[in-house]
């Protein structure tokens, strides 16, 4: 196997409730082309550029600069995340290189306890040519492979991916193209046509919106979205998550989180759209 | 019968008085410890020497407990009684026919439990509820069987004032037992546990998810390892109790327990314990069991006189006793610490080494100890993962994970247990709270119940973290009925009680949330 699909895992998840049906391995790639202001995992955005910053305020010595690159020592970690907070580049030093033989070793040891794996981000298509084979190798041990994604990447392009995917789950971030970029700095014409594409090819697992008040339209977003899926025979889940602080950069934490009633609004929405798996979170 | 001084008959007294006059105690629970009390005057075993050493002492230095059964057990410990004969038969003792519809059925069924004695007086086993009542609820209006099966429920909560009673559904989907799972969802009752066996074979995903998500809500049921039970124990076992597996149509004589960790203060080291201090107190209590039982089968005259026996609900070789222990886990704590290592049960592979060791040579002690009144499972008695007691301070219940001390993976979790449950096939388990969020994917527990079932693990329970019932050590209690127990108003279930304890002393509102 060559190098070139070696990936910066952030983080793996034994055992995930919340990241596709049933009980999942969750795998976190760092690496991302938005720059959502509500973004709950701010330090899996970017690769770090060896700034030394954490280095020298990591309490346990867990963080050494050598040859101009962060070496981690996981023994060392007391997990106090004081690394990630101080990193100004959205970056995280806790990361490891890891082939997609080495993500299946670990993902093994949770079997026969999960079903499938997710992969996560981070934005997990940054890196087609890992997922390919990562997920080729789930399917050899039965199981099931289902991709988180920002829907930047052009999977009407790669067949192959889709292939040994089970199903995409979608952030659909906002609808309108000026409250897309305002919200995540990017526009979102890949992501709309990448939703009606899966949907075609019953690709499409869940759809997921983050409803925040007074950042965007949520309102108009979950009404287009529904109207659009509903034209679709198979039935996608419409997930609605609620905005929370934990996580979110300090310029951003002042949002309000929806309030249950608004939630259950929403919910009614899509609902009146033809929606019929509606998840609030 | 041999005397006993004055001293401890005024001693007893004292205690009885206290009973008559106790303002927590309801009046069945007066009752029964008045009975408990004058049982404690009665020496009639011939107890082995060296016990008076090892039981008669307080928590912290107690080597082997009898768990109340009294001095002159009067009848066996845990009873199973073949529900499915008195369904088909009747009773001639109670004067009842065989039922001919639902509510023939449950109104027979009630009034056997108040006929079946047990060590709290209560049935400890009330039957395969889906089995006994699903040829009732075939061609019938679904709404009145509901009504009727929920009323049937409810008349067991309220009379049956001891969570330690336990039905079983499953493995096979029916009808009643769909039902049976839609109203216990509907109500937070403690009584009657409930288990769910569960075959990979046998169990369809749709049962075994009406099962996950009625546990989300109501704590129960729990899951069962049938393939397991059944290459042990045979076709015709049980769950009652806790989580105990027994057979049908027979029980449990007695229960005693080795408390581990007070076993392994006394050691010196490691080969200490394995080699002088263990073997010496398992010897003991064995006889200890075996003169117990010797006293209830030759000399109470239960198995002749008891109309369960008489109509063979019950037959005396079907009868077995459980070996219990608790303490696995302080017992490996302390003896790391005596060999200067810091490695911790749970969380460090030559600890949990250390516990299989322990666990091999419990197992191997057992299979060479003999009761001939043991002949239900090859002479010998069942090891038992005893839940502990009320009482219990800085006892591990059987071979579980301190609490507090639960490894930060779930998976990691299941694998410790993985290797402990194979040895218990009168029962072991462990217990999971999960974050409401999984409400929303029942899925989750559902795929880890089946891996769980895959990998040698036999019982688990889980529960919302956020609901009022909630398991403690193996069975159910509500938080607010703990809540009027501390305020010292009256509680309908002797169980709270113990549940206040184990809140206060075992921590079990702290266990890690998954
Ligand atoms: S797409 Fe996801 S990972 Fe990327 S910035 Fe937005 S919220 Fe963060
Ligand atoms: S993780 Fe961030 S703070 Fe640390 S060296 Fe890399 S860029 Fe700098
Ligand atoms: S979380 Fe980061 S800062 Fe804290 S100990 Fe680990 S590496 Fe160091």
């Amino acid at each position: 196997m060559s190098n070139s699909l070696k990936v910066p895992v952030n983080r793996i998840i034994p055992f995930s409730s919340v990241d596709g049906p049933g009980n999942r391995t969750a795998v976190f790639l760092q690496g991302c082309g938005f720059d959502c202001k509500y973004c709950h995992n701010p330090e899996t955005r970017n690769l770090c550029v060896a700034c030394g910053r954490c280095v020298q305020e990591c309490p346990t010595g867990a963080l050494t600069l050598v040859d101009n690159k962060v070496i981690f020592d996981y023994n060392k970690c007391c997990k106090c995340d004081t690394c990630i907070k101080v990193c100004k580049h959205g970056a995280s030093p806790r990361i490891r290189w890891m082939e997609p033989a080495e993500v299946l070793e670990e993902v093994k040891s949770n079997m026969p306890f999960i079903r499938g794996v997710t992969t996560s981000g981070g934005e997990c298509t940054t890196y087609p040519e890992f997922l390919k084979e990562f997920f080729r190798l789930c399917k050899d041990v039965g199981l099931t492979t289902l991709i988180d994604s920002n829907g930047s990447y052009d999977f009407s392009k790669d067949r192959e991916l889709l292939e040994v995917t089970d199903g995409v789950m979608l952030d659909v971030k906002a609808y309108d193209l000026n409250e897309h970029i305002n919200v995540t700095g990017t526009d979102n014409k890949m992501v709309l046509q990448n939703m009606e594409y899966l949907a075609s090819v019953d690709k499409l697992f869940e759809v997921r919106t983050v409803v925040v008040p007074g950042l965007f339209d949520y309102e108009g977003t979950i009404a287009e979205v529904s109207n659009k899926l509903s034209a679709y025979k198979t039935n996608i889940r419409y997930k609605i998550i609620a905005f929370r602080p934990n996580g979110v950069r300090q310029e951003y934490r002042n949002y309000n989180s929806p309030d249950r009633a608004e939630l259950d609004r929403l919910a009614e929405i899509a609902k009146s759209k033809g929606i019929k798996d509606i998840n609030i979170i | 019968m041999r005397e006993i001084s004055m001293e401890r008959v005024n001693k007893t007294r004292e205690e009885m008085l206290g009973v008559v006059k106790s303002d927590v105690l309801t009046h069945e629970q007066k009752v029964a410890n008045m009975a408990n009390l004058a049982d404690s005057l009665l020496e009639v075993l011939d107890l082995p020497e060296g016990l008076d050493d090892l039981l008669n002492k307080g928590i912290d230095e107690q080597c082997i407990c009898d768990l109340f059964e009294g001095h002159a057990p009067l009848r066996p410990r845990y009873i199973i009684p073949d529900y499915e004969k008195f369904m088909k038969e009747g009773s001639e003792f109670l004067q009842l026919d065989p039922p001919k519809d639902l509510l023939e059925a449950v109104n027979n069924l009630l009034i056997f439990y108040k006929h079946v004695p047990s060590v709290t007086n209560y049935p400890v086993y009330v039957g395969s509820l889906d089995k006994l009542l699903d040829p009732f609820v075939q061609d019938m209006d679904e709404e009145m069987a509901e009504k009727i099966i929920k009323m049937f429920l409810i008349h067991m909560d309220r009379t049956i004032l001891d969570s330690f009673c336990h039905a079983n559904i499953g493995p096979e989907p029916t009808k009643a037992g769909f039902i049976i799972l839609k109203v216990i969802g509907q109500m937070q009752d403690a009584v009657p546990n409930l288990t769910m066996k569960v075959d990979k074979d046998l169990t369809s995903d749709e049962l075994l998810l009406a099962g996950v998500n009625t546990a989300l809500h109501s704590a129960k049921p729990s899951f069962a390892n049938n393939k397991m039970f059944e290459s042990e124990l045979g076709k015709d076992y049980v769950i009652a109790s806790c989580y105990n597996g027994l057979k049908l149509g027979g029980g449990s004589y007695t229960l005693c327990r080795l408390i581990l960790g007070n076993i392994a203060k006394k050691a010196t080291d490691v080969e200490d314990f394995i080699n002088d201090k263990l073997p010496y107190v398992m010897d003991i209590m064995a006889r200890y069991m075996d003169e117990r039982i010797r006293f209830e089968v030759e000399e109470s005259g239960f198995f002749e006189n008891n109309f369960l026996a008489k109509e063979g609900f019950i037959h005396r070789d079907r009868f077995t006793a459980m070996f219990g222990l608790v303490g696995l886990a302080d017992a490996v704590n302390i003896l790391m610490e005596k060999e200067g290592k810091t490695g911790r049960f749970g969380s460090n592979k030559e600890a949990d080494d250390l516990g299989v060791r322990i666990m091999d040579k419990i197992d191997e002690f057992n299979t060479h100890h003999n009761n001939k009144y043991c002949e239900a499972t090859d002479n010998h008695f069942l090891l038992h993962a005893q839940v502990g007691i009320a009482q219990d301070i800085d006892v591990t219940p059987g071979t579980r994970i301190p609490i507090g001390e639960e490894p930060e993976e779930l998976i990691d979790h299941l694998k410790v247990i993985s290797r402990f449950h194979k040895y218990f096939p009168s029962g072991t388990g462990d217990i999971f709270p999960i974050d409401a969020t999984v409400h929303r994917n029942p899925e989750y527990v559902m795929d880890i119940i089946k891996g769980a079932i895959n990998q040698d693990i036999r019982y688990l329970s889980f529960y919302g973290s956020d609901s009022d019932v909630i398991r403690i050590t193996g069975y159910l209690v509500k938080k607010s009925e703990i809540e009027k127990l501390e305020n010292h108003e009256n509680v309908k279930h002797d169980t709270t009680a113990l549940g206040m304890g184990a809140k206060h002393n075992g921590h079990i509102l702290e266990r890690k949330v998954r």
